[in-house]
């Protein structure tokens, strides 16, 4: 009996002896104060070291994008850390070009605050806010994409630039992953959201999307991108697919709006007619814009029996309808491969690479 | 000299009867960390230092406590413990590297992966301490740490050996099947029959 008594005698007093050395050292060395972390040359915040850059940035309300939620997996929250980063860590190099690399750019969900800190991070994310919206009516514009339409809570407004996008804060097991969905709506209501949104089998954002009710509330930050249409007499290309309607729909609209003379091009690539979106709207759309050009295209027609509209793939439309040598600047959106050939085609119609914005998703 | 003096142990547990090469211990991490000479010197060091303070600790642990004729309960025998206790230990000590190491290097820290907490169960370690109890306690206070430091840079030595001829091998024409793991451990069985050379030197 005795020689039990002693064995859970010795374990308990070992375990303890073990946790209090492990808490002691725990005080001592994950301590690391009051830190200031200066910011673009501004007044510097004083935050509590210890934490990650990208998550104490959060909490004092600087959203810098990030879509995995800080696993270092999506590479989308870099930063200039000047000095007090510390040494660039094994899991921030796949994310990193040399030339990043050499400006001392960091992905701030792996960069600790040990010290003071010194960041250069892109102006406009210090404009993003933060926003609680209602989910005021969605329908489902394809088989697989969802259109919803959220009102800002509280009276909350959101200025953003046509083409820009937001991060939806999607919950998920321990905290919240964020996922990036480009804004459909127009700047001229910025009490309104409206997102489209294509559901992924086994997609943890665009099933939280598909999922949600009217009535809902959302969370998300915003917005972010660097698209800005250039004034003038320069005419806007827009070439897409799938949910990349979203900022194209956004861009037109918004034309519509401010500068309905405009030229503008809308070259929208689907396999099938079923998956086309918005057809009726632009063609109504074209009565107030005389210059509004709608290319669709099919890519496997055979399947739309009846479509007599252009077929194949659509940066070959684009190549077929585009005079070169006219003062364009274009917008893509859509899969990294059309976006790459739509690339090209506009290289070859004589635009400048720094024309050219591509969003890929 | 006798074959127990402080240098005679820690000679013999290093070569003779390396923990790796002899006996075949911590395989997992001596395969998964020897890619990158940096990397593979501190995982020696760690394990080196864990398994020096472990056998120490689980020393007094073991000699105070749990065996026969022990300082605090001579009358009982509670030498059933020892895998226990010796595995609490281990891991206390392992979760408090982990905090010096994030602290003081974090680019190390972070190029150890996984295999910074799978130190715990590095079997290395636990063999040491094993082999310390094998037939009752068989070194002084001071000879286990010998025995300790021995074993703990045998397998430090081990991985940067096994490190340095990897770095060779990338620019090797190694047939396909045997790329990578393959023909690591046929090079682990060439250096321990190397390290067979070194027995009858001294007696473990």
């Amino acid at each position: 009996m005795m020689v039990y008594i002693q064995a859970v005698a010795v374990m308990v007093l070992l375990g303890a002896g073990l946790v209090l050395l492990l808490l002691l050292a725990g005080r001592f060395l994950c301590n690391y104060g009051t830190c200031n972390v200066t910011i673009n040359g501004r007044e510097p915040l004083k935050v509590k070291g210890g934490g990650k850059l990208l998550d104490t940035l959060y909490d004092n309300q600087i959203f810098i994008p990030s879509a995995c939620g800080g696993q270092g997996t999506c590479g989308y929250c870099k930063v200039r850390v000047l000095s007090g980063g510390g040494p660039l860590l094994p899991t921030e190099l796949p994310y990193l070009t040399g030339d990043e690399q050499a400006k001392q750019t960091r992905l701030a969900c792996q960069v600790k605050i040990r010290n003071d800190i010194e960041l250069e991070v892109k102006p406009e994310y210090l404009n993003v806010k933060r926003f609680r919206a209602v989910l005021s009516s969605a329908t489902l514009v394809t088989a697989d994409i969802r259109e919803l339409h959220f009102t800002l809570c509280d009276g909350g407004q959101l200025e953003f630039r046509a083409g820009q996008y937001v991060q939806v804060s999607v919950p998920a097991k321990g905290g919240s992953v964020f996922r990036a969905y480009s804004i459909a709506s127009t700047p001229s209501h910025p009490e309104e959201l409206e997102l489209l949104v294509r559901r992924i089998p086994g997609g943890l954002g665009s099933g939280y999307m598909h999922k949600l009710q009217v009535g809902d509330e959302a969370e998300f930050t915003g917005p972010y991108g660097e698209f800005e249409l250039t004034a003038g007499d320069t005419e806007l290309v827009c070439i897409g697919g799938g949910v990349g309607m979203a900022p194209m729909r956004s861009l037109i609209r918004h034309l519509a709006e401010v500068e309905p003379e405009r030229s503008c091009w809308l070259f929208f690539g689907a396999r099938t007619e079923e998956q086309l979106l918005y057809q009726k709207e632009f063609e109504a759309l074209r009565k107030r814009m005389p210059n509004l050009h709608v290319v669709y295209a099919l890519s496997e027609p055979e399947k739309s029996p009846g479509w007599n509209g252009e077929t194949g793939f659509i940066h070959l439309a684009a190549e077929r309808h585009l005079q070169p040598g006219v003062k364009r600047q274009a917008f893509l959106c859509g899969p990294p491969q059309m976006l790459s050939s739509a690339r090209d085609i506009l290289l070859g119609k004589e635009l400048d690479d720094k024309d050219i914005f591509a969003d890929e998703f | 000299m006798g074959t127990n003096s402080f240098i005679m142990i820690f000679l013999a547990s290093m070569f003779a009867n390396n923990i790796l090469l002899a006996k075949f211990l911590g395989m997992c991490s001596f395969i998964a960390i020897s890619r990158n000479m940096k990397t593979a010197f501190g995982m020696g060091a760690a394990v080196t230092a864990v398994t020096v303070c472990t056998a120490l600790l689980n020393y007094l642990v073991y000699s105070g406590v749990l065996m026969v004729g022990s300082r605090f309960f001579p009358e009982t025998d509670l030498t059933f413990l020892s895998f226990l206790v010796f595995i609490l230990v281990i891991a206390g000590f392992v979760q408090l590297l982990e905090m010096i190491l994030e602290r003081f290097l974090p680019a190390l820290y972070f190029s150890f992966g996984i295999f910074l907490p799978l130190i715990t169960v590095n079997c290395a370690i636990l063999g040491v301490n094993l082999f310390m109890i094998e037939q009752g306690l068989k070194y002084s206070f001071w000879q286990t740490s010998a025995f300790a430091l021995g074993s703990g840079g045998g397998y430090w030595l081990a991985i940067c050996l096994m490190a340095g001829i990897r770095k060779k091998l990338e620019g090797a024409d190694i047939p396909k099947p045997l790329r990578g793991v393959g023909i690591a451990v046929i090079i682990t069985g060439l250096i321990a029959m190397a390290f067979m050379g070194f027995t009858g030197m001294a007696e473990g």
